[in-house]
């Protein structure tokens, strides 16, 4: 990866190298991302060990041995490939300046590092850019939960003005017109042409079920917390099981909302976080659902590779994790402003965690960092433009049980 | 291994008994001896799978956990004397355990934040014979469990509910005696549950089903109420404000809050100055936000020959206020409030003459023979004449093992989970691609199996592996021969 980055940066010192050249060649991937395998359909499906555990009703939330929600899988190689390109490729957006990887670029957890994302208008928008790992997993999607599948979620920042700024019309258009992506779409979607579509159409379908390919692919459960979990009790410290503790305790509660394994339950909370620098109260899930009693209600996130995610919380509340465990010390509605009336979950409480209690949760949620299944970044794209990215650094390639370890012994 | 640890295996010395005689094999049961000063932890860290832990008496300052399968930890009392774990309301909980077949039992437990006892999908767990006093929030909480018994416990100044069964499937709870907390026993978007033959009283509330809006898992049915004695719940609320149990009125005996299938049947419900049983949609006692997947409304509940007098003597406001629009000034034995007294809800009771209700009106009589139920075991809807025929609703098997098989499936889990991250088939990643191993090792698998226990630097231009020796030796021979199997 550092040569990789270094690639880049030569790159981008020697010139304009992007313009889009009609004979350079693409190919998609015959192979499935690490995380899946091909079944005998030619389809991609997640293999993990959590496959071997169950979960009640298969809600997925549990305790260290449980097994996964249901996951979305079932691409193929090509399209899951296609949909990498699509991903970090600009031309996606109105202006082609902007691509899905521009806020949720893999050297910073899939998110952006930002407390508000920037989009087509160069203005913060409402909310901080969620990571996309495990994304496969959710059955809510967005900070307010208002969407219920990749498709519909993508929706959003595609055509949003103050986001990617296109238009669908403009969307199929300029694919189309490209030099090299009508031939991936009829790679990708061959034998797919008795659904309504000629070969190699492109097609709005096409294009959200490639990107939802790709996003789906993006698993990170090989975390030294996997290990314990799997019964391997060397793998995390005396501080980080000593973290583990107090996260599952019934006095922080912590895992009693960010539920193993995916560290999420999936349900809209009211926590009562203070806005940023006297910023209005974000109404949340109220806003979509018609309910008032959501108000300031969000989707609590999964907490898997947060130590990568800052800033925390909706609009990038908290700077560091160490501030964002320390709000739920703080008090029931403590932060609440003054005429509203929220209805705060029942977990919001005032635990009276120690200091050191909360340096223990820190160091748990280090545990939870793995990138090992880190998909790569293309060189160049069929556009000819340059991925979009929000880090000017390199994937940093700490995190994972075998990255850690790797590096450690690594002593050449 | 603590100093205490008497191991009942090959490993055990022979000099320290001399007359042990016969040894067991080298897989049978430890038993591990836990004594004033030392550590319970150590011993669970040092146990096995199937081993049982002795706590002898004396005072123990820990939070114990349990993350292994099948342990089993054992109070020894002796002439009154009981092993005390002792939070000194500094520590967070008692015990934690996540794996199956956990039993814990004859301890006693004071002064954590937290709980004595709390589960995380613990499956086949036995909670028996615990004295619990004051343990925080709840006392005995097993969560995202299957098949379970907590029985004869003593548990009281809990500021929540003592018992709480929360996201469970199949439990009994047994024989329990609790008081003094704001809730004695609660089971809450939990199926197949038995609660027999407690004794519930001077708790804010007695026993109470719920079905709470916003948890993941979203039902609570099929719960058996039976044979309780719930009596004299008028403890003022001191629960934490905004928690859920907060806004139950005191002198409540029992509570059923959305949940549905609860069949209240043989108890005897008495001297609860707000009402004997409360039946209620979720707007009852609930100040959370909405949740549409939440069916906030009780179905199909049955009360059934319940012995109840004296209750309602001095009811909650809100109580009250109900009462005197039928010109009361009691509480009722049995309320439906709000969407449960609807007829389209299915309830009924049986001898309703006898009792003071309220919100009764469109209920029928569970004697007359039209009645269902759903029955626990099948899930099948049968005649539901009584319950009296069943004896539990635990599981008659235990819920299935969560073990990785050494097996070519297992195999391909571990590979495609671990080893998939650094090696493809055919392209360069963090390591070398499978098709340059399995020209190296041909089909020795035992080779590749005993170096990725202990891999040294082999190739200049990759990074040494990482050992992977928290794999069992069996499953790295399999996962090695799945790796030499691999064709793309």
């Amino acid at each position: 990866m550092l040569q990789l980055g270094a690639l880049l940066l030569l790159l981008l010192l020697g010139g304009p190298l992007w313009a889009s050249d009609a004979n350079e060649h693409f190919e998609l991937s015959t192979h499935c991302p690490p995380a899946l395998r091909l079944d005998e359909s030619g389809r991609c499906r997640l293999y993990s060990q959590y496959l071997n555990y169950r979960s009640l009703y298969d809600r997925g939330v549990g305790g260290l041995r449980t097994g996964l929600p249901a996951v979305r899988d079932g691409f193929t190689p090509a399209q899951i490939d296609l949909g990498r390109y699509l991903f970090f490729d600009p031309l996606l957006s109105g202006n082609s300046d902007i691509a899905c990887s521009s806020c949720h670029d893999p050297a910073l957890g899939f998110s952006d590092g930002l407390a508000q994302s920037i989009g087509a208008t160069g203005e913060p928008i409402k909310r901080s850019a969620p990571s996309l790992w495990n994304v496969a997993f959710l059955e809510k999607l967005l900070w307010d939960g208002s969407k219920r599948s990749l498709e519909e979620q993508m929706l959003g920042p595609l055509y949003a003005d103050d986001e990617m700024a296109g238009s669908p019309e403009s969307l199929v258009q300029k694919l189309s017109e490209n030099d090299h992506y009508p031939a991936l779409f009829a790679e990708a979607y061959d034998g797919d042409e008795g659904k309504g579509h000629r070969e190699g159409e492109i097609t709005l379908d096409r294009i959200y079920t490639a990107l939802v390919a790709f996003e789906s692919s993006l698993i990170s459960l090989n975390s030294r917390y996997d290990l314990y979990a799997h019964g391997v009790h060397s793998a995390l410290t005396e501080p980080e099981i000593e973290g583990l503790n107090v996260f599952r305790s019934f006095v922080a509660r912590c895992a009693e909302c960010h539920t193993p394994p995916l560290f999420t339950n999936q349900q809209i909370a009211v926590l009562g976080v203070p806005e940023k620098m006297g910023r209005p109260l974000d109404p949340g899930a109220a806003a979509t659902s018609g309910d008032p009693s959501q108000r300031a209600g969000f989707r609590v996130p999964s907490l898997r590779n947060v130590v990568l995610t800052k800033p925390y919380m909706h609009a990038g509340n908290f700077d560091t994790l160490r501030e964002t465990v320390a709000f739920y010390t703080g008090g029931r509605g403590h932060a609440v402003p003054e005429g509203e009336d929220l209805k705060l979950h029942w977990h919001i409480w005032d635990p009276q965690l120690t200091d050191q209690e909360l340096d223990r949760v820190v160091d748990f949620l280090g545990a939870l960092t793995d990138q090992s299944f880190m998909p790569e970044i293309p060189v160049t794209l069929p556009s000819g433009l340059a991925p979009g990215r929000a880090a000017d650094s390199t994937i940093s390639e700490t995190g994972s049980a075998l990255a850690v370890m790797a590096t450690a012994r690594d002593d050449d | 291994m603590t100093p205490n640890t008497i191991l009942r295996s090959a490993l055990f010395p022979f000099w320290l008994t001399g007359c042990l005689v016969v040894l067991a094999p080298l897989s049978h049961a430890a038993i591990h001896e836990v004594r004033d000063g030392d550590s319970i932890q150590a011993s669970v860290k040092a146990a096995a799978a199937g081993d049982t832990i002795l706590v002898y008496p004396g005072t123990y300052r820990e939070t114990v956990y349990v993350d292994k399968d099948d342990i089993t930890l054992k109070g020894v009392v002796e002439e009154g004397e009981w092993p005390n774990l002792e939070g000194d309301k500094q520590l967070n909980d008692a015990i934690l355990y996540s794996g199956n077949g956990f039993s814990v039992e004859w301890f006693k437990i004071t002064n954590y934040k937290g709980n004595a006892i709390m589960g995380q999908a613990g499956n086949n767990f036995s909670i028996r014979n615990n004295w619990i006093i004051d343990t925080g929030v709840y006392g005995i909480f097993p969560e995202f469990g299957e098949n379970g018994l907590i029985e004869n416990n003593v548990l009281s100044g809990i500021e929540d509910a003592a018992i709480y069964v929360g996201m469970c499937d199949h439990i009994d709870v047994r024989n329990n005696r609790v008081f003094d907390n704001v809730a004695g026993i609660e089971i809450e978007n939990s199926r197949h549950a038995l609660v027999e033959g407690n004794i519930a009283h001077n708790n804010t509330g007695g026993i109470l089903v719920f079905i709470t809006p916003g948890l993941p898992i979203k039902t609570s049915y099929d719960a058996i109420i039976r044979r309780n004695t719930v009596i004299d719940n008028n403890t003022p609320n001191f629960a934490i404000p905004g928690s859920l149990v907060s806004t139950i009125p005191a002198g409540t005996g029992m509570i059923v809050l959305a949940g549905d299938d609860v069949i209240i049947e043989d108890n005897i419900i008495s001297g609860n100055n707000t009402a004997g049983i409360i039946v209620t949609s979720q707007d009852f006692a609930t100040d959370v936000a909405g949740d549409p997947d939440s069916d906030p409304n009780p179905d199909r509940v049955q009360i059934r020959d319940n012995v109840m007098y004296d209750n309602g003597n001095d009811p909650a406001t809100d109580v009250k206020v109900l009462m005197l629009t039928q010109l009361s000034t009691t509480g009722p034995d049995i309320m439906a409030y709000k969407g449960a007294a609807e007829a389209e809800r299915g309830s009924c009771v049986s001898r309703k003459g006898a009792y003071r209700t309220f919100g009764l009106g469109d209920w029928t009589d569970c004697d007359s023979p039209t009645v269902t139920a759903a029955d626990a075991v099948g899930d099948k809807p049968t005649l539901a004449g009584t319950t009296r025929d069943i004896s539990t609703k635990m599981l008659p098997e235990p819920a299935t093992p969560r073990v990785i098989t050494v097996d070519a499936d297992g195999a391909k889990l571990v590979y495609q989970g671990i080893c998939a991250g650094c090696h493809t088939y055919n392209i360069r990643m963090i390591g070398p691609p499978v098709m340059a191993i399995k020209a190296q090792y041909g089909s020795d698998a035992t080779a590749i199996a005993e170096y990725i226990a202990a891999p040294e630097k082999k190739r200049p231009d990759f990074p040494t592996m990482p050992p992977q020796d928290h794999i069992s030796e069996a499953m790295r021979l399999e996962v090695a021969k799945y790796m030499l199997a691999l064709t793309k």
